[in-house]
Order: C-alpha cells, then structure tokens, then sequence
C-alpha cells in the first residue's frame, strides 16, 4: 500500500534526507520519500503492518527531527 | 511571514539591540566595572542567551536522540568556542548572524515554494452542485456521475463534464499553458482545473473526482518531487560523508597542530570552530532539489507535465527524438487531397463514383471520402446502390444504377482486366473505374499539424541532432511527410511492434551514455514504445491513459514545439543545479582552507554556511523566469 502525508514544519532539507533514510531502514517499509520541496512524505509499505510501520515511522521521524509533525 | 519567522524576527532585533548597547559600552563608554572579565563575559551571555536558547536546546535534545552532526550542535560548539577564547561578542555576532541567515534561508524557501507550487495549483476547493433546483456546495469528491453542477464566473471547473447550459471563455492556462481562452457552450465537453470566465455554465459531470483531469494531473505533479535525479542523490550522499570529515578535521586542527607547533592553544580552537560552522550541508541539500522544483514548476507553467527531476536531467541531454506520425505531426484525421481523373471524366463524377462504393464502409479512409462528397453539397441517394461485395484486402465492387462500380487498390481493378493508371503521388490512394472504364484515382492523405514544422525546426535549434519518425505507411507517404517536416530520417511500413525494436535499435546507438533519446507519441499503441526510451512524451488530452501513465512527460495541450521547450528548460536547470553545486562546494573549500591557515574569521565561515544557501536559493528562483 502507498500512502501520502503532509508534513508539517520540516525546516531543513538535510534532515529531510535523514528521515528518508531512517524511514527507509524500519522493517516492512519497501519504499519511502520525503519531500522538502512539497513538504510530503509517501510511503510504501506491507499491507497487513502498515498502522504497526507508521507507528515506527513516527517514532524515527521524532527522533530525527523533533519538530517536524505527520499529519495522518 | 509565518507565525515561526516573527517571533525569530523579534529576538534577532532584541539581540541585535542589545549587542549595539554592549559594544558601545565596552569600546567607548568603557564603564569600570567592565574591566572584570567575568562581567563582560555575563553580560555578553545574556544576548548570546537570547538569540541562541532554541538552538542549544535543539542541540542538546538532537544529541540525546544519537544526532551528533546536527547543525545545532555544531553551531553551539562553534560559538561556545569563541567564548572559551575570549572573544565574547564574536560568539554572539556569529550566532545572531547565523540565525539571520537561518530565518532569510527559510523565508526564501517557503517564498520559493509558494510561487512554485502557485504554478501548479489547479486543485479546485468545492463545487457547486444542483440538486432539486437547489444549489450548495460540497466537496468535489462527493459528487457523482451525472450531477448537475454549476460553475459561476471567475471559479475552477471541479469535474470533468459536459455543458448543457450556458456560454462561456474558459481560461485553461494551468493545465495547458495556452493564454488563449477557449469558448465553451452547449454541448462543449469541459475538463476539470480550467477557470470558468465570464458565463454562467451548467455542466453534467461525466467522471468522479478522482478520474477527473485535475487529480491525475495533481498526482503526476505531486509524485514528481519524490523522482529524485542523479545530482539530488548524490549530494544527499556527498552531505552524510561531509559533516562528519569536516567536523573531524575541526578536532584534528584544535589538537594535532598545538602539539606539533606548539603555538597558542586558543588560535588552533578557533580555526577548529569555523570549520564547524561550514561543516553544514544545508546549503548544498537544500539547493539542488530546489532547482529541480523549480524546473519543474517552470515546465508546468506552460502546459508540460514532468514527472520527475530524473528526467529533467535526462531531457537536457537529448541528442535523437523519435517521433510517431500519426496523431503527433499529423492530425490523425484522413482528408482527400486530390482527385486524378481519367480522360474525359470530371471530378465531380469521380468522387460521385468513389462515395457511393464507399457508402457501406466505416474505414477513415472511406469516411474521408463521404466527408469531401458531402462537403460538395452531395447526399448519398442509397436507394441508387445495390449489390455491395467488398473484397477483402483489395477495395469494394457495387452496382450504382445498374452499373459495376471498383473502388479499391490497383490490382482490384486489374483482376477485373481493367487498366489504371498508376500514380507515384504520396498518401493512400483509391482507384476508381467504372462499367469497365477507368475513372481516376482519389488520394487521401493524413494532415499535418500546422504546429509540427516550427516544433521539428526548434528542437534543431535547441541542439537535437537527430530526428525520426516512425510510421505504418507506404514508404512514398512516409516519406513525403518527412521531408515537408525537414525529419532526418524515417521508417516506414511498421508494424506497431517494429516501432520498439527501431527504438531500441536507436538506443543501441546511444550506449555511450551521451546523448539520450526520447519518443513522442499519442499513445494509441505507443505505451511499450514510450517507457522503453529513456524518455517517453505522451500527448496529454488526445493521447490514451496508458500512455499518459507510461510517459515520462506529457504535453497537455498535445502542442509539440512544447519539447524544444522541455529540453530548454531542462538544460537551464541542469545549469542551474551545477553552477549551485560548484559554488557551494568551492566557497566552502576556499573558506576551509583560509581557516585552516588562520586567514578567515567566524564572519566568513557563517557566510560559507547560511550566505551560500541563501544565494544558491535565489539562483534557483531563476527558473521560474524562463519563457
């Protein structure tokens, strides 16, 4: 399954790339951008798991850069 | 500004204001109790408390989290280190500076965003839906199929649909880039994302909002940022490796040279903190994907959809483009260009003779036929037909009053012993005889789009070196298109499954990794064709949705002297991300190298930091003016 999220305050391009990165490595997840530009993240990840994925890619996006919010 | 940026805005003044009162005092009041170094220092500390809470709170939070290179950290450490050394109102200057560029760089960015994201929004807000003659608005995604709804001058068409009431100019610029408003009345098909102009219009919507134009073409345009190109993958790449070599060479400096040197301590730890501040790589991250958006917001403004920053790179390298013929340079639309008679018949009688054998028949060809008899004023009296045999392959015998008529290929009137005269003319060609004569022969060839010429003759003078042209027709036909277009080269007679093996002939040609080459079609037939090139151009609003969905990049208003504007566009971004990448990475190396030797200040490394980001953006705010 694909899916899309805004991204709210994602202030420096550099941490959008560590997010990508990060978010890319969680177990499940196949696919992952984060956009600076559109201030966008998609993410393409398992089916079955993908409330269980999100919640991991929250927790690394917080860890990353705290002040940047997803918009579910 | 946002909410964010003001209150920045306010304690970079607030600092600024109390830095002024400091240095006033220090330099020329020189109050007595300044002498005590530990006053200033406290002093000093609390403008450098003011402007610089937030980022010694992200640093210490961000490390806490295991992010050691984070730019507050390293920004922290910097100006930590000017105070160790003394130079107390040069750790606050620079951490003022710092947060100046910092609000300018995100001020710029979202100004950059806005206008870019301007360009590409089409989305339309609510529609106003009729139902038992009352009208409210709702959200375009609750409207069915075959609603009623209204669209009052000056608002965005919200579905794709058919007018049953009203007159109106539709403005169609951000889907197309065409300024030239299109008239739509009764009956005028109306695609989603236009601005109505001045006419009320009543429209029956014929898809949902998630089929309508608008929403495919915003998730083509959405999904292009996440397509990253090569120079954007690489510069993310170059950034994890550069922080932590920098900030390694800032302990190195701080240590090795003091101990080797000897020398002052204190000297080594400030050249060791400028190489912190420029160890950030915002400037360059930020930079390069700007440029892509910025391209392809510049694109998008006229009509072209580009689904990726990937492909805008490989846009800028086109060196062959390969184009389909019917639907792309010609219209699609069969015409009768000439009629060849035979001694002693008129025209008139022959395309008489060629519309009624053709009357049964739905081929474009015959239709062709029918459409230039009936534009004579003609009707077709059927009751004047009888015995309609077609052969297959060959043409179609009727009798026309009573009389044999052959209407087909040369060889259906010479297996009836009737002798025509053949002609080398371009187009298909229809020969006609009658009650055992021959008549003449009726050519019907495909139009060319009036734009197609001026399109193949601006790809030439954009620096494509190559251009092809495929096509199932007769070799004379293909050729004579070729040649009025001033197309290099051509192939004729394929079958649509030739066409991939001529493409991948042609990249065969190109494996040297120079020069790319892309394939413009319509899309009937042409989705294998268009995702095996390295770039694939589909027509927006007459191509199919597969081919839309295999294109690369889809011209919405089907008007093909958009490519030479494509490849325009994407060298310039091309241009753009290089000359950012390269003075970004050559003012750093330069400032890191006066550090090293002592011959640059924290002024200069902020420069190299947040200076070179800000600068890199407005070069990429260039894009948007290309025309």
């Amino acid at each position: 399954m694909k899916k899309k999220f805004k991204l709210q305050d994602l202030d420096c391009a550099n941490c959008a790339a560590k997010m990508e990165d990060a978010i890319k490595k969680i177990d499940g997840v196949q696919d992952a951008t984060v956009s600076f530009m559109t201030q966008k993240m998609t993410i393409e990840a398992d089916d079955a798991r993908f409330d269980d994925i999100m919640k991991e890619v929250v927790s690394v996006c917080k860890k990353v850069e705290p002040d940047c919010v997803i918009l579910m | 500004m946002t909410d964010k940026q003001k209150k920045v805005l306010y304690r970079i003044i607030a600092t600024a204001l109390l830095y002024a009162v400091l240095l006033v005092m220090e330099h020329i009041v020189k109050p007595a109790f300044m002498e005590q170094w530990y006053v200033t220092l406290v002093l000093f500390l609390i403008p450098y408390f003011v402007i610089g809470w937030d980022i010694m709170y992200k640093a210490v939070r961000n490390i806490s989290h295991g992010q050691v290179f984070d730019e507050n950290f390293l920004m922290l450490i910097a100006t930590i280190g000017a105070f160790v050394v003394g130079e107390y109102s040069e750790g606050v200057a620079v951490m003022l500076f710092y947060q100046v560029g910092e609000l300018f760089q995100s001020y710029a960015v979202n100004r950059s965003r806005q206008s870019i994201t301007q360009l590409m929004d089409i989305c339309p807000e609510y529609a106003n839906l009729e139902e038992d003659g009352k009208v409210s608005q709702v959200d375009p995604d609750d409207v069915e199929v075959g609603s009623i709804i209204v669209v009052k001058p000056g608002e965005r068409v919200p579905l794709d649909g058919i007018v049953i009431e009203g007159e109106s100019m539709v403005d169609t610029s951000s889907l197309t880039g065409e300024s030239v408003p299109r008239r739509v009345a009764k009956d005028s098909e109306i695609i989603s994302g236009c601005v109505n102009g001045s006419g009320l219009l009543r429209v029956k919507t014929t898809k949902e909002f998630d089929d309508s134009t608008v929403t495919r073409i915003l998730e083509l345009v959405e999904n292009a940022s996440s397509k990253k190109a090569k120079a954007e993958n690489f510069i993310t790449k170059f950034a994890k490796y550069y922080t932590p070599v920098v900030v390694i060479g800032a302990l190195l400096l701080a240590v090795i040279p003091p101990i080797i040197f000897g020398g002052n301590f204190f000297d080594w730890l400030q050249r060791a903190c400028i190489f912190l501040v420029i160890s950030c790589p915002c400037a360059l991250v930020i930079s390069v994907p700007l440029s892509f958006f910025g391209g392809i917001g510049a694109a998008s403004a006229s009509g072209i959809l580009v689904k990726g920053g990937n492909y805008l790179e490989v846009a800028a390298d086109l060196d062959t483009i390969v184009f389909d013929k019917t639907g792309t340079l010609t219209k699609g639309e069969f015409e009768v260009n000439e009629l060849l008679t035979a001694d002693g018949v008129s025209e008139a009688e022959l395309l008489e003779a060629a519309a009624y054998a053709e009357n049964f028949s739905d081929h474009p060809i015959a239709a062709s036929i029918k459409r230039a008899f009936a534009k004579e004023g003609n009707e077709i009296a059927a009751e004047r037909i009888s015995d309609v045999k077609e052969v297959a392959g060959h043409g179609i015998r009727i009798l026309l009053d009573g009389a044999e008529v052959f209407a087909g290929n040369e060889k259906l009137l010479s297996d009836n012993s009737i002798a025509a005269v053949p002609t080398e003319k371009p187009g298909t060609v229809v020969y006609v005889a009658k009650s055992g004569s021959y008549m003449g022969c009726v050519i019907i060839s495909d139009t060319i789009k009036p734009e197609a010429r001026q399109a193949i003759k601006s790809l030439k003078q954009a620096g494509v070196k190559q251009t092809v042209m495929l096509t199932g027709d007769r070799k004379k036909a293909g050729e004579a298109v070729a040649k009025e277009l001033g197309i290099d080269t051509v192939y004729t007679q394929l079958l649509p499954a030739d066409k991939v093996a001529k493409v991948e002939e042609l990249l065969a040609q190109h494996t040297d990794g120079k020069g790319k080459v892309a394939f413009v079609g319509d899309g009937i037939n042409d989705a294998p064709v268009l995702s095996r090139a390295d770039i694939g151009i589909a027509m927006g609003s007459m191509g199919s949705d597969a081919a839309i969905e295999a294109a690369d990049i889809v011209l919405m208003d089907d008007d093909t002297t958009k490519i030479a504007k494509v490849v325009t566009i994407a060298r310039k971004t091309l241009v753009i991300v290089r000359q950012n990448i390269v003075f970004a990475l050559a003012v750093k190396a330069f400032i890191l190298i006066l550090g090293a030797f002592g011959l640059a200040n924290m002024w200069e490394a902020v420069f190299a930091d947040v200076g070179v980001s800000v600068i890199a953006i407005l070069n990429a705010m260039r894009m948007l003016r290309v025309k």
